[in-house]
C-alpha cells in the first residue's frame, strides 16, 4: 500500500444471514437439522463489491440514504464487522466515533466514566491523569465529577462525552452522523471541532445522509445506494448526482388513507398529496363525505422531523367556507404556501372539524410528508431570503 | 514487518489498559451503595465460615475423623464459589456487553478475562480469611503449600477456559444459561465440597477415581492437603501414583485449547450476532 493512502477498501461484500425464525435455542437448531436444510435462511446483501481509497489528510464523506448500507460500511471500516469477502487495509491508528460516550455507565461517577470511556479509546491511566483537568474544564462540569452519571442531564452527559472524544489524537477518525445531533449550540461546537480536524490535516471519514454536511466539510465523497457505489469523486459531483437521484423522488408524497384516523367519521380523508415545486409547498387533501354536512372545517399542520409543530391553519382561520356537501360527495382542498422552511423533512397532519370548531370529524396524524431541499442547513424552523448589508 | 510488530504491541497495550479499567469499574460497581463497601469482600467468607462451622461441625458433627473440618469445608466452598462465579458471569458476559461490541473494535476476550479477574480479587480476599482461620485452628500446614500458586493457576485457567466456551456458545444458543445451571447443580454434588472425600473413596474406589479426575475436585483436595491436614486424600493417593495428575492436567489443557479456538473463531461475528 502506498504511503499516502490511509484506508484501502478492496472488493468488500457483506451479507447478513436473515433467518426467518432465528435459531436461538438448541431445540430449534436440531429440529431444523432434522427437517433437512437451511432453506429458511435468507441472505441480505448489505454491501456489494465496494472498493475505494481514502488518502492521508483527506476529509472523506460517505453519503447515502437510510438503509443504503453506509452504516454497515462504517462498521466494516472500524473492524467491528468482518467483511464476507474482500479486504480493508488501514494504515495508521484508527478510532471510530460511532456514538458519543461509548462505555458510559450511569451507576459510576463522572470521574470514573472519564477513565472508562477514555480507556476504550486507547488512553492509558497516566495519559488520562494528564488530560483529566482539561476534559472537565472543556465540559464545564467541575462541580459534578463526583456525582453519578445517572444524575446528569442529557446535555451534561453529551458535553462530557464530547469533551473526551475531542482529546483523541489519532491518525484516522471515523465519524458517524449521530455525532451531529443535539441542540444548535452543540452542533456548532461539533462543526468547530470538524474544522479544527481539517486544519490539522487529520484523515477523517464522515458518514451522513445529509448532503449539506458532506458538502461543507468533505474533499471527496462516495455515494452508496442499494448496497453499491453509485458515484465516487469530488464532493460537488457526488452532490449533483445525489440531488438528481433523490430530490425528485423525495419532494412528492402521496398517501392513501388506509388505516384511518379518529373522529366521528361523518367525512373521511381519502388521500393527501404533498409536493414541493417552484410555486412553493403544495398540500392537496381529498375528502369524502359519509353524510350530508355543511361547512366542514378542513385544516392541516406541519411538523418537523423532530415532531415540533412548525405551522398550520384551517379553512375557518382563512375564512373560506366549504359549503354543503352531500352523502358520497368527494372534494379537494388545495393549499399552497411559500417555501420558507429550512432544509429537512416535514410531516403533515390533517384534521376535519364540524362547523362548531370542536367536534372532530377525522383527525389523521402523519397523513403526508415532504422534503424541503435548500442549499444550506440552518438549525431553525424557517429559512428566508435574508437581506444583510454591512456599512 | 516492523509496522506489524508495532500493531501487535499497540493492540497488546490497548488490551492491558482496557482490562485494568474494566476490572476496576466492575469492582467499584459491585460494592456501590453498600454501607460497608469493600469490607464485604472479607465479611462474606467470614460469615460463611461461621455458618458452615455451626451447621456441619457443631450440629451435624459431619466431619468424622477429619481434623479442622470447618476450614476443610471453607476451602471447598471458596474454590467452588470462584468456579461458579467465573462461569456463571461468563455465560452472559458477551451478550451483556453487546452494545459496546457494536461500537468499538476491542479484543473480545477482554470481556471474559475481566470478569475472571474480578472474581480473582474475591478469591484473594477469601484466602485471607482462610489464612486467619488456619492460624486460629492451628491446622497442619504441609510443605506442599509452595504448590498453592500452581493450584490457583490451574483453577484460574480451567474456569476461564469454560468461561470462554460458554460465553461464545451463548451468543448463538440461548439455552446455554439453563443447561449450565443444571450442570452446575449436578456438579456441586459430584464434587467433594460439602462432604469428606473419604466418604466416597471408602465405598467405591472406581467412583473415587472418576470423581477426583475432575480438575476442580483434584485441586480442591490438594489445597486441603496443603493447608488443613495431610490426612486429606489427593489424586496421588487415590490412584496410588503421582501419574494420576496427568488426567486432570490433560482435561484442563484440552478444554483450554478447544475453548480458545472456538472463541477465536466466533469472536469476529459477535458484533452482528449478539
Amino acid at each position: 500500500m502506498n504511503d499516502d493512502i490511509a484506508i484501502r477498501v478492496e472488493g468488500v461484500y457483506k451479507d447478513f444471514a436473515l433467518p426467518h425464525e432465528k435459531n436461538l435455542t438448541l431445540k430449534s437448531t436440531f429440529l431444523q437439522k432434522i427437517r433437512g436444510g437451511n432453506k429458511t435462511i435468507e441472505k441480505q446483501h448489505a454491501l456489494n463489491n465496494i472498493s475505494f481509497d481514502v488518502k492521508k489528510g483527506e476529509f472523506f464523506g460517505i453519503v447515502g440514504r437510510n438503509g443504503s448500507g453506509k452504516s454497515t460500511l462504517l462498521k466494516i471500516l472500524a473492524q467491528i464487522y468482518k467483511p464476507t469477502k474482500g479486504t480493508v487495509a488501514v494504515n495508521g491508528r484508527l478510532v471510530p466515533f460511532i456514538e458519543l460516550g461509548v462505555g458510559f455507565n450511569p451507576e459510576l461517577t463522572g470521574r470514573d466514566n472519564v477513565y472508562l470511556s477514555a480507556s476504550l479509546m486507547g488512553f492509558s491511566k497516566k495519559e488520562i491523569d494528564g488530560m483529566y483537568n482539561d476534559i472537565v474544564d472543556f465540559a464545564e462540569l467541575e462541580n459534578f465529577m463526583d456525582q453519578k452519571l445517572k444524575n446528569y442531564s442529557s446535555g451534561m452527559q453529551v458535553r462530557l462525552a464530547f469533551s473526551i472524544a475531542t482529546r483523541v489524537d489519532t491518525d484516522i477518525l471515523l465519524i458517524d452522523e449521530v455525532l451531529a445531533v443535539g441542540d444548535a449550540d452543540f452542533q456548532r461546537k461539533c462543526f468547530d471541532y470538524f474544522k479544527q480536524l481539517k486544519k490539522n490535516k487529520k484523515t477523517v471519514v464522515f458518514v451522513s445522509h445529509d448532503m449539506n454536511a458532506i458538502k461543507e466539510y468533505c474533499d471527496r465523497a462516495v455515494l452508496i445506494e442499494a448496497s453499491e457505489i453509485k458515484k465516487i469523486g469530488e464532493t460537488t459531483k457526488v452532490s449533483e448526482l445525489y440531488t438528481k437521484l433523490f430530490s425528485t423522488e423525495q419532494v412528492a408524497s402521496s398517501k392513501t388513507n388506509s388505516d384511518g384516523g379518529w373522529g366521528n367519521m361523518k367525512a373521511s380523508i381519502v388521500r393527501i398529496n404533498t409536493f414541493v415545486d417552484k410555486s412553493g409547498i403544495n398540500i392537496r387533501q381529498t375528502i369524502k363525505v359519509a353524510t350530508d354536512i355543511t361547512d366542514i372545517i378542513v385544516g392541516f399542520r406541519v411538523r418537523d422531523a423532530a415532531g415540533k409543530e412548525v405551522l398550520g391553519t384551517n379553512t375557518k382561520h382563512e375564512s373560506v367556507e366549504t359549503g354543503t356537501k352531500v352523502l358520497g360527495q368527494q372534494f379537494e382542498v388545495s393549499w399552497t404556501l411559500p417555501n420558507i422552511l429550512s432544509d429537512g423533512t416535514y410531516i403533515v397532519d390533517t384534521a376535519l372539524l364540524e362547523s362548531d370548531q370542536v367536534t372532530v370529524v377525522e383527525w389523521l396524524d402523519e397523513s403526508g410528508t415532504f422534503r424541503v431541499q435548500k442549499d444550506r442547513h440552518l438549525p431553525y424552523a424557517v429559512d428566508l431570503d435574508y437581506k444583510v448589508v454591512i456599512k | 514487518m516492523s509496522s506489524k510488530i508495532q500493531q501487535i504491541t499497540a493492540r497488546y497495550r490497548y488490551s492491558v489498559i482496557l482490562l485494568r479499567e474494566l476490572v476496576i469499574s466492575d469492582f467499584k460497581l459491585r460494592y456501590q451503595n453498600s454501607v460497608l463497601g469493600y469490607f464485604w469482600s472479607l465479611l462474606r467468607p467470614f460469615s460463611l465460615f461461621v455458618i458452615l462451622y455451626l451447621v456441619f461441625v457443631k450440629i451435624l458433627k459431619a466431619g468424622g475423623d477429619i481434623p479442622h473440618f470447618g476450614v476443610y469445608l471453607l476451602i471447598g466452598i471458596v474454590v467452588w464459589n470462584y468456579f461458579s462465579e467465573v462461569t456463571n458471569n461468563s455465560v452472559l458476559s458477551i451478550v451483556g456487553k453487546g452494545d459496546l461490541l457494536r461500537k468499538v473494535n476491542f479484543p473480545r476476550y477482554i470481556i471474559v478475562v475481566a470478569g475472571s479477574f474480578s472474581a480473582l480479587i474475591n478469591l484473594f480476599f477469601n484466602f485471607i480469611v482462610i489464612g486467619v482461620f488456619m492460624v486460629i485452628a492451628k491446622t497442619q500446614v504441609s510443605s506442599a503449600i509452595i504448590l498453592l500458586p500452581l493450584l490457583v493457576v490451574e483453577l484460574f485457567v480451567f474456569s476461564l477456559a469454560i468461561g470462554f466456551l460458554l460465553s461464545a456458545l451463548y451468543v448463538r444458543y440461548r439455552d446455554m444459561v439453563f443447561i449450565w445451571e443444571v450442570l452446575m447443580q449436578g456438579a456441586f454434588f459430584a464434587t467433594p465440597i460439602m462432604y469428606a472425600f473419604s466418604l466416597v473413596s471408602g465405598r467405591s474406589p472406581v467412583m473415587a477415581k472418576i470423581m477426583i479426575s475432575n480438575p476442580i475436585a483434584q485441586l480442591m483436595q490438594d489445597m486441603r492437603y496443603a493447608l488443613v491436614t495431610p490426612r486429606s486424600e489427593t489424586i496421588g493417593s487415590t490412584f496410588g501414583s503421582a501419574l494420576g495428575y496427568i488426567i486432570p492436567a490433560l482435561i484442563v489443557l484440552v478444554t483450554a485449547v478447544l475453548a480458545g479456538l472456538y472463541f477465536r473463531s466466533r469472536a469476529p461475528y459477535f458484533a452482528e450476532e449478539v
